[in-house]
């Protein structure tokens, strides 16, 4: 995992993401997902190109089901983007790394 | 800024890693492209049984990190770019990616192929809502839950098999009575009492509304509908090959997979293609491994002569 990503518990949800004061995306994955791991080179990518913009949080849904569930995921990856404590946009699936990037850049002032 | 390279392989999966094995032992300087990690579609299920030489099944995470460090080994590159179109000019061939353009004496398409969709009512809408298109990767959200699975080949079953151990109930909606799947994961499923098998059936349409809720069905021999409430869906009913990359430079056939000749030769002066996004390679592990071997030593035939 790259340094510009934060990991994110059931815990620590709340202080990390929802009181961010800067937007953050969220990823939702599991070891055991082939495609989460297809995508996290991009969501590193992501990490370190808006470095200071956006606050990267990597959830592992196996040890903090309770942060999946209150967002609805049922499906993995799944990439949330949120702003001010709400969730404001969602990627489910392995996308492209220009997907990802337009749908977090609308986003950022 | 462009890259020169003997070979360029695109795609990282078993055929493309297989064939990079083989053309770096013949020592012949090779690039593989891959756009997102090593591995391809067998990343998506949880065990591989049918790999010969692994009598108790493997880990495909583990089985292709292993493929990737012997391409490795024998001297083939890894870039992590993905491929936007592919040119033919007087010196060669030409990959342009995302991070420049690979120039080719030889360019061995295996990009493989990716997982099919229903196309009915409600697919797109509920799709992560409970629609999945991966098993391993969604299925824990379904403990105790029920969920159906849609197909009737090998994946299929697996998923089923794999989803009967964390859900409380699986349907299993084939459109056809006989299934494709092999006949040992066909007993495996038909002597679970959990699995319901629901044949001569099919998805009309997919109902709910935050998320999945049920599904309308309707037998296509008797012609009666019905309504199945389910937690979550399971599509599972095959591939389409990722053949854009080369419409125009090789011929495709109805399904969109590249024709290829002898040798995997997909068109004359250096282009060849491996795997399941050819007409000659059935979706399996080890007849992608077969058609990667098969063309990278067409490929050294070929550079040998050219």
């Amino acid at each position: 995992m790259s340094s510009d990503t934060i990991t994110g518990t059931d815990a620590n949800f709340e202080a990390e993401v929802l009181q961010s004061p800067i937007p953050v995306l969220v990823d939702f994955w599991a070891a055991w997902c082939g495609p989460c791991r297809m995508v996290a080179p991009v969501v590193d990518k992501i990490a370190s190109d808006h470095k200071g913009k956006l606050k990267v949080v990597k959830v592992d849904v196996d040890a903090n089901m309770a942060s999946a569930e209150r967002y609805g995921v049922m499906s993995i990856p799944t990439l949330m983007v949120f702003k001010g404590g709400k969730a404001v946009e969602t990627v489910i699936g392995a996308v492209p790394e220009a997907k990802l990037a337009e749908a977090v850049s609308k986003h950022l002032a | 800024m462009t890259e020169s390279w003997e070979v360029v392989i695109v795609g990282a999966g078993p055929a493309g890693l297989a064939a990079a094995v083989y053309t770096g032992r013949a020592r012949r300087r090779t690039v593989v492209l891959e756009k997102a990690v090593p591995g391809g579609q067998i990343l998506r299920t949880d065990r591989v049984d049918n790999c010969p030489g692994y009598p108790d099944g493997v880990d495909p995470r583990i089985l292709m990190d292993n493929f990737k460090a012997q391409a490795v080994k024998f001297g083939a590159v890894l870039e992590r770019a993905e491929a936007l179109a592919v040119k033919h000019d007087a010196a060669g061939w030409i990959v342009a990616t995302d991070k420049g353009e690979f120039a080719g004496r030889a360019v061995l398409v295996a990009t493989g192929s990716v997982y099919r969709k229903l196309g009915v009512p409600g697919e797109a809408d509920l799709a992560g809502r409970g629609v999945s298109y991966c098993a391993v990767c969604d299925g824990a959200f379904f403990r105790e839950r029920t969920v159906a699975v849609v197909g009737g080949g090998n994946n299929a079953l697996t998923e089923a098999l794999f989803l009967s151990r964390l859900a409380r109930k699986v349907v299993l909606i084939h459109r056809r009575a006989a299934f494709r799947a092999e006949r040992i994961l066909q007993e495996r499923v038909f002597a679970l009492p959990l699995i319901e098998v629901l044949r001569d059936t099919v998805i009309d349409r997919i109902e709910g509304r935050a998320r999945l809720e049920s599904l309308s069905l309707r037998n296509v021999r008797s012609g009666e509908a019905s309504t199945l409430a389910v937690d979550g869906l399971f599509v599972s009913i095959g591939t389409v090959p990722s053949s854009d990359l080369v419409r125009g430079l090789a011929g495709l056939d109805d399904w969109g997979q590249i024709k290829v000749g002898p040798g995997f030769v997909a068109a004359e002066g250096g282009l060849f293609a491996a795997g399941d996004v050819t007409d000659a390679c059935p979706p399996q592990l080890a007849t992608a491994v077969g058609s990667g071997v098969q063309a990278a030593l067409s490929i050294e035939d070929y550079l040998g002569r050219a």
